[in-house]
């Protein structure tokens, strides 16, 4: 169970005066059950890359095979890779359409062609996960909050049962108790439903504290490709192409150079907290 | 796909009819539309096909860029000609079982293709080459004459350029719409007609809330900027006619003449 991309090129506007690429020689393998965090500088290509693995975007050149199969192939059934690899675009509630939210949640299974009861349990379970009560199932998108507006969109993607959740920059125009309850929420899907995450975030913060590995993007291209610890080592490199490393990793940097023998790849506040407890022998 | 439709859009170049005053070329397209009017012979439509390719050279936009926005309109123009092929009564040449093609008929086609073609890529060469900003303009100053007759010709103004400001913001939403739809499964290319039309209602709706809450925030930063409409309002950069414009009048003046008088001496 993996998503396999193999020297993916993306040309927009091709063949004409202003064609860009997009995306250049991007290979990357998605092992099942991983929580990845991508993370680039606005026009990096994060988002014309995700956009490939559910077949929005065709690869100028290359192949991404899902489950070992080429989705490019003639008879690959692009509607159901579809409802394998979910995909939550930037600002998803705006994509909100029925009466009500329960019926919003349904469309997504709906398009799968299953019987009315397994569409509405499914629907139903979506928005348990995503923590919507009963009270709210009957009311119009439309007259909810921001955050909970969020919330309903993701659950009308997640009622489709994707083996991979795709978020593109989930918590933009959130505030931090919005961001905590919709990251918590994502964890909770990765560790409890055994689902795939793929985090697109421009918080350094975010990407450190959740996902297990981390792909930097720079101008269409995979600059980097590791563990969160061994990315926020290179915070120089990160810096060049307009990101950072976490701040406390900054703080921990400072207190190394200052002489205190504090493990400077720390990229959490609970990594760096226990490192300078260490030093002081607690 | 959307995006394709090159119809009225404005392609930067630096050629003599983009630094023309949007006025000239206003009233310029308005001569052209109504020479082609005025023409009924080959002499005359000789004459306007050729102040055409003159004006497309001059403009320096590509060919195949011009002709791409052409693509959008051929199913009108394909009706029309039908229309105009089998329905004009005269003297038959076909016959295919109960309808014919009469000599009047194939004459009077082939005359509404050139004036249809000619029509379009005269008034897109205008919006080619003239920022939108600029035409609405040009069209409020040209139609300040009628606030005499009290029409509101600023905001009918101002309400063109924010439409025309719109349409790349709403086509760009519309594609994000759609996708973010199709990742949840939607299909908007197949089915019957009733069943597409269906389809669209996904698209529709988020696309009207997202119009109405761009309206409502644009209403407030104008609001926010003291707009209050047009009274005593003063531009940054005022049109003024150059040297350029009167010489841009006189070839319009002999072009019309020439058309006048290629129709009086008939076919050569």
């Amino acid at each position: 169970m993996s998503i396999i991309c193999d020297h993916v090129n993306y040309i927009y506007s091709s063949g004409t005066s202003d064609e860009i690429q997009a995306l250049k020689d991007v290979s990357l393998q998605i092992s099942d059950g991983e929580f990845i965090g991508l993370i680039g500088h606005t026009g990096s290509g994060k988002s014309t890359f995700v956009q490939h693995l559910n077949g929005l975007l065709k690869a100028t050149s290359g192949h991404i095979y899902y489950n070992g199969a080429d989705i490019y192939d003639s008879d690959f059934k692009m509607k159901d890779l579809r409802g394998k690899v979910g995909l939550v675009f930037q600002y998803p509630e705006h994509q909100l359409f029925e009466e009500n939210v329960f019926k919003d949640v349904c469309f997504g299974p709906g398009n799968l062609g299953l019987s009315k009861s397994e569409i509405e349990l499914r629907a139903y379970a979506a928005l348990k996960d995503v923590g919507l009560g009963d009270d709210y199932f009957y009311v119009s998108p439309f007259d909810l909050s921001g955050g909970q507006k969020r919330r309903v969109a993701i659950a009308g993607v997640l009622a489709m049962k994707p083996e991979v959740l795709v978020l593109d920059e989930p918590t933009a125009g959130l505030d931090p108790e919005g961001r905590d309850e919709i990251l918590g929420m994502v964890r909770r899907l990765h560790d409890e439903n055994g689902i795939t995450i793929i985090l697109v975030s421009h918080s350094m913060e975010d990407v450190a504290y959740y996902a297990d590995r981390i792909v930097v993007m720079d101008r269409g291209s995979i600059l980097m490709n590791d563990t969160p610890k061994e990315v926020f080592k290179r915070y120089r490199e990160l810096e060049e192409i307009g990101l950072a490393a976490p701040q406390v990793t900054y703080i921990m940097q400072r207190l190394q150079e200052k002489g205190l023998p504090v493990d400077a790849s720390a990229t959490t506040v609970a990594e760096a907290v226990q490192s300078v407890m260490r030093v002081f022998g607690r | 796909m959307i995006r394709e439709i090159t119809l009225g859009q404005y392609y930067q170049a630096d050629s003599l009819l983009h630094k023309l005053d949007p006025r000239t070329k206003l009233v310029g397209t308005l001569t052209f539309i109504i020479s082609l009017f005025l023409a009924k012979n080959v002499t005359a439509y000789a004459v306007a096909t050729v102040f055409l390719v003159l004006m497309i050279g001059l403009s320096r936009v590509p060919i195949s860029f011009i002709v791409k926005g052409m693509r959008a309109v051929v199913m009108i123009m394909m009706i029309t000609v039908l229309f105009n092929l089998f329905l004009t009564p005269g003297i038959t040449a076909v016959k295919i079982w109960r309808f014919q093609i009469t000599y009047e008929g194939i004459r009077s086609a082939a005359y509404m293709a050139i004036r249809l073609t000619y029509l379009i890529l005269g008034s897109s060469l205008m919006t080619l080459t003239t920022t939108p900003n600029n035409l609405t303009d040009g069209m409020e100053s040209l139609m300040k004459p009628l606030r005499v007759f009290k029409v509101p010709v600023h905001e009918i103004a101002m309400m063109m350029s924010i439409a025309l400001r719109f349409i790349p913001i709403l086509l760009e939403e519309t594609d994000k719409i759609m996708k973010a739809q199709q990742a949840r499964g939607a299909d908007f290319e197949s089915g019957g007609l009733i069943k597409r039309a269906k389809n669209l209602v996904p698209l529709l709706v988020p696309l009207f809330v997202s119009a109405f809450r761009r309206a409502n925030d644009l209403a407030m930063a104008m609001e926010a900027r003291c707009y209050h409409g047009g009274e005593g309002r003063t531009k940054m950069k005022p049109l003024i006619y150059r040297k350029r414009d009167g010489a841009a009048y006189a070839v319009l003046v002999i072009y019309l003449a020439l058309i006048v008088t290629a129709q009086k001496l008939g076919p050569l």
